[in-house]
């Protein structure tokens, strides 16, 4: 037996690590850094649609855009929620994001230039983001998987609506269609990047199987996701900007080209349209925001002493 | 640089009337009314409750999982507690 019994017989058993059980320091690192990662995505997702809020057509659309950007927003506070369960201090999280130690996904680094982008961002981006969420609604750590549930049940409005959205410009006129056949041109690679590099050059998918945090590799997540879009795609009347893509009877599936992974590396480490801007917009909210919490703590101390 | 971060409280949540309060995540706030007020905007958006409690989550009292065997351990060994420890013939009704 190791030193981590309950925990290994609780894996093995498929049961759900809880926050108070002994776990590897590894485990709760890797917890802690995929939770934060993710949450901080979930923030950072904020603002590229936000930008279209002022913007959007209608003021059925404005709304459903508020709504979108809020449940972000919460989204973003759940996962915050589930780090602090492992020890992580969320003060502490939201430092590192804006110093640029811990990451959030390459796709917020793309820019939204047409009010379509919104729609192809509601149907690509959020639905590889369902594809990704979906099996971590078993992910092995409880409060994560917990999260996870609440969060995929508000994902489906923000595909739909994305979807809707690109329906109804698809029925407008021939610039409408053609906004949205550009937008689908500059996200759609970037919605395959979000599964993460290739299995061969994943070194860290081993061990998130084994501990069950993960519970399909990138390829099979990325695989399932084109098949989805493909006939969503045929539907819509849009092109999929991949001349290799075909049926494959063979295997059951679509065959695909392969992104360019360079532009991943790129992107990640700094050098996409937006990184400085996202990074730049979020330290300017700490920093605004800074003499609001310090008001509010304040406040409640002395209501405190009052009531002493 | 001093972060001036609220305390954490535990947030429970009523489904509907008939079910009990159910934890459902946790937030940061200033006091409890703010709690209430962040535990409505983020945990009830879309009708998922009639009543929330909050409590700050170092007035939580938890049994330690490391002891959970010998915490847990009078109630496993005591298996006339439960009902089908009784064999009653099959020709007796409702029972």
């Amino acid at each position: 037996m190791t030193d981590f019994a309950l925990f290994d017989q609780a894996i093995a058993r498929d049961q759900r690590i809880e926050p108070a059980d002994e776990m590897p320091e590894r485990y709760r690192s890797t917890m802690i850094r995929q939770i934060a990662q993710h949450a901080h995505s979930e923030i950072i997702g904020m603002q590229p649609e936000g930008e279209w809020i002022t913007r959007a057509p209608t003021l059925r659309r404005k709304a459903i855009l508020l709504a979108k950007v809020q449940d972000e927003a919460g989204h973003g506070l759940y996962l915050y929620s589930a780090a602090e369960t492992l020890g992580a201090d969320r003060g502490d999280l939201t430092q590192r994001l804006i110093e640029g130690r811990q990451k959030y996904s390459s796709i917020f680094n793309y820019p939204t230039l047409s009010f379509a982008d919104v729609g192809v961002i509601g149907w690509l981006v959020d639905g590889a983001a369902i594809c990704n969420q979906v099996p971590l609604c078993r992910s092995s750590y409880g409060p994560y998987a917990r999260a996870m549930i609440r969060i995929c049940k508000e994902e489906s409005f923000h595909q739909r609506q994305g979807y809707e959205l690109l329906l109804t410009m698809m029925s407008g006129t021939a610039a409408q269609r053609d906004m949205v056949q550009d937008a689908v041109d500059r996200w759609w690679w970037p919605s395959l990047m979000m599964f993460g590099p290739p299995d061969a050059d994943s070194p860290n998918t081993a061990q998130s199987m084994a501990w069950k945090i993960k519970r399909h590799t990138n390829d099979e997540l990325r695989q399932r996701f084109v098949d989805m879009s493909v006939p969503q795609a045929a539907e819509l009347g849009v092109t999929l900007p991949d001349p290799e893509l075909a049926w494959n009877a063979s295997r059951d599936h679509y065959d695909f080209g392969q992104p360019d992974w360079d532009e991943l590396r790129r992107v990640i480490s700094g050098g996409g349209a937006m990184n400085e801007q996202r990074i730049a917009r979020r330290r300017q909210a700490d920093t605004d925001g800074a003499w609001v919490r310090e008001a509010a703590a304040a406040h409640a101390a002395k209501n405190l002493e009052v009531a002493r | 640089m001093t972060r001036h971060e609220w305390p954490l409280f535990e947030v429970f949540v009523r489904a509907k009337r008939g079910l009990n309060h159910v934890h459902v995540g946790s937030l940061r706030a200033a006091d409890h009314e703010m709690a209430l007020h962040h535990a409505r905007d983020l945990y009830t958006r879309r009708n998922e409750g009639v009543s929330i409690w909050v409590v700050r989550s170092d007035q939580v009292a938890a049994s330690d999982p490391a002891e959970k065997p010998s915490f847990f351990e009078p109630s496993a060994d005591k298996v006339y507690r439960h009902p089908t420890h009784y064999t009653i013939p099959s020709t007796v009704p409702h029972i």
